[in-house]
């Protein structure tokens, strides 16, 4: 049992347990609604394109979290302008915009100008969160846990069918709003641990995983919060025996448990009576 | 008590609503989506909705909703509206419930802060009951058949505790027995006094109802089947496109059936 707890003696390590545990949390629920409201695309793109908010931020010496919001902003922008022209379709206007700003992130990046770090900024830092990051982290975790609690109905009722959702009391774009909202804030605080291209790893990840395993939207954020957790946990162990970089072997661990659900449920469907 | 008995009993129901030269359009004084309205509709009546696709079926739903404006004339509506939608446009990938479901007609009536409490799930259990679904209230909703699914959005207007229910082509994709079931269940809802409008195609199946309107843009007829379901008000309500069906029955072919593509 040791090398399964001992690295969890360092204090380090602790921290970053810790704040994996917290975006766990945030990143498990709300990862469910993400890939039932098909924002998956979205949060990626807006993950990587928010890079040279992060950048600028970097820069001029503000702190990451307010570039990151910029970026976002911008991001969110140029995004929703690009999906109403004409003629090259909402998916590649969203492709064009989120390389074009993350080309333009790492350029500003690998200027002479910018303090080093571009690595952090693009695969995040998870063991060198301070304790503004943790209570950030925390802070979210509790906003998110709240705000999913009360909307559940309605987040519920718009998913499910988004035309006769007002009819029932729901209202459709109040809903969009609240959940982006949320997504946006989750982005922003996770991009701090995480990195700007694995952020989306413990947003998306867990709760496609979920999808695959539970039939009721509680049990899936059930499934998807365990996930996260245990893709965060595992994600640390295996940089820490395995000399790997932390955010990096995060990603892998729980992208592996997605992979693992999904060759659970092909075989599961492969059995004659299937257990269902 | 007899499904017909029971509506001619309450053929002099409450009035639930009540339009009278109206006219409405989704504003900016864009074209008008319907216009010329002019009807009544009573507790305990099954009124069928005829018209194309594009005719303002859906419109006619969306203005009793209060989610159209009016442009002109006078709408009244004194009751509370429930839409039955057609449900291949929900989610059938949904992680829900046929319980979940029904459960979503509480939302109006709680504050938003407030979750459903044991009284509500025991209502939509109840509503479920009463569809004939109390059995299969833990199962997924896209697991259900096309019939059964149509029960479930039912008893959720009924867990709304709908006056009023507004059913958008609710026969569409059933079979037989499934059909059949579904119009005991809407005969059983007039029975409660409830008011009932049924968009529908099969123009013979809204002979059995106690009223029909025909819409096309603007209002073609209203009146009891056998006065308003003749030819030239058919074929003024769908272009040129009756057409007799063998066995003396009156059929329809609207121009697409099968188009399901609203808004």
């Amino acid at each position: 049992m040791g090398w399964l707890l001992d690295p969890f003696r360092d204090p380090i390590v602790q921290r970053a347990a810790l704040e994996v545990v917290l975006l766990g949390v945030t990143g498990g629920l709300l990862g469910c609604w993400i890939v039932f409201y098909e924002l998956a695309y979205g949060t990626e793109s807006l993950a990587h394109a928010l890079l040279p908010g992060l950048v600028a931020a970097a820069l001029i010496g503000v702190p990451i979290l307010i570039g990151g919001a910029a970026g976002l902003l911008v991001a969110a922008l140029a995004v929703a302008r690009a999906g109403r022209a004409p003629g090259i379709g909402r998916d590649n206007a969203v492709a064009v915009v989120v390389t074009t700003l993350l080309g333009a992130g790492v350029l500003l990046a690998l200027s002479r100008a910018t303090p080093p770090g571009l690595g952090e900024l693009l695969f995040g830092d998870i063991l060198g969160v301070s304790d503004g990051d943790l209570w950030l982290a925390a802070g979210l975790a509790v906003v998110v846990v709240v705000a999913l609690r009360l909307g559940h109905g309605r987040l519920l009722a718009v998913g499910f069918d988004r035309s006769a959702a007002r009819s029932l009391g729901a209202a459709p774009a109040l809903v969009d709003a609240v959940l982006l909202v949320l997504v946006a804030a989750a982005i922003l605080v996770a991009v701090q641990g995480l990195g700007n291209l694995l952020v989306v790893a413990v947003l998306v990840g867990p709760g496609a995983t979920a999808r695959l395993l539970a039939r009721r939207m509680p049990a899936m954020m059930a499934v998807a919060v365990t996930v996260a957790v245990v893709g965060g946990l595992g994600g640390l162990l295996l940089s820490y025996h395995a000399g790997t970089a932390a955010g990096a072997s995060i990603a892998l661990v729980t992208v592996a448990l997605w992979v693992a659900a999904l060759t659970t449920r092909a075989l599961g469907r492969q059995l004659p009576s299937g257990a269902s | 008590m007899s499904a017909r008995a029971a509506g001619d009993a309450a053929r002099g129901g409450e009035v639930l609503v009540g339009a009278h030269g109206l006219a409405g359009g989704y504003g900016g004084g864009g074209p008008l989506a319907i216009e010329g309205l002019d009807f009544e509709l009573r507790g305990g009546t099954r009124v069928g909705l005829l018209g194309p696709n594009g005719g303002g079926k859906t419109t006619l739903f969306r203005a009793l909703l209060g989610e159209l404006p009016v442009v002109r004339g006078d709408l009244q509506v004194a009751t509370r509206c429930a839409v039955v939608p057609q449900t291949e446009r929900s989610r059938l990938d949904f992680p829900v419930s046929a319980l979940d479901v029904a459960l979503m007609g509480t939302l109006a009536r709680l504050p938003w802060w407030r979750r459903p409490t044991r009284d509500d799930r025991r209502a939509a259990a109840g509503a479920l009951e009463r569809v004939g679904l109390g059995d299969e209230a833990r199962r997924t909703f896209g697991e259900l058949s096309g019939g059964q699914r149509q029960r479930v959005l039912i008893a959720r207007a009924l867990v709304q505790d709908a006056g009023l229910l507004l059913l958008d082509e609710p026969f569409t994709g059933l079979d037989e027995p499934s059909s059949r079931r579904l119009e005991a269940l809407l005969a059983d809802l007039a029975g409660d006094g409830r008011g009932l409008l049924i968009s529908t195609h099969e123009v013979d199946q809204a002979r059995a109802w106690d009223l029909v309107l025909c819409l096309n843009r603007r209002q073609v007829a209203f009146g009891a089947p056998d006065r308003v379901l003749t030819r030239p008000v058919l074929e003024r309500t769908y272009g040129a496109h009756v057409v007799e069906l063998p066995g003396g029955g009156r059929g329809v072919m609207p121009a697409h059936h099968h188009d399901h593509e609203h808004a």
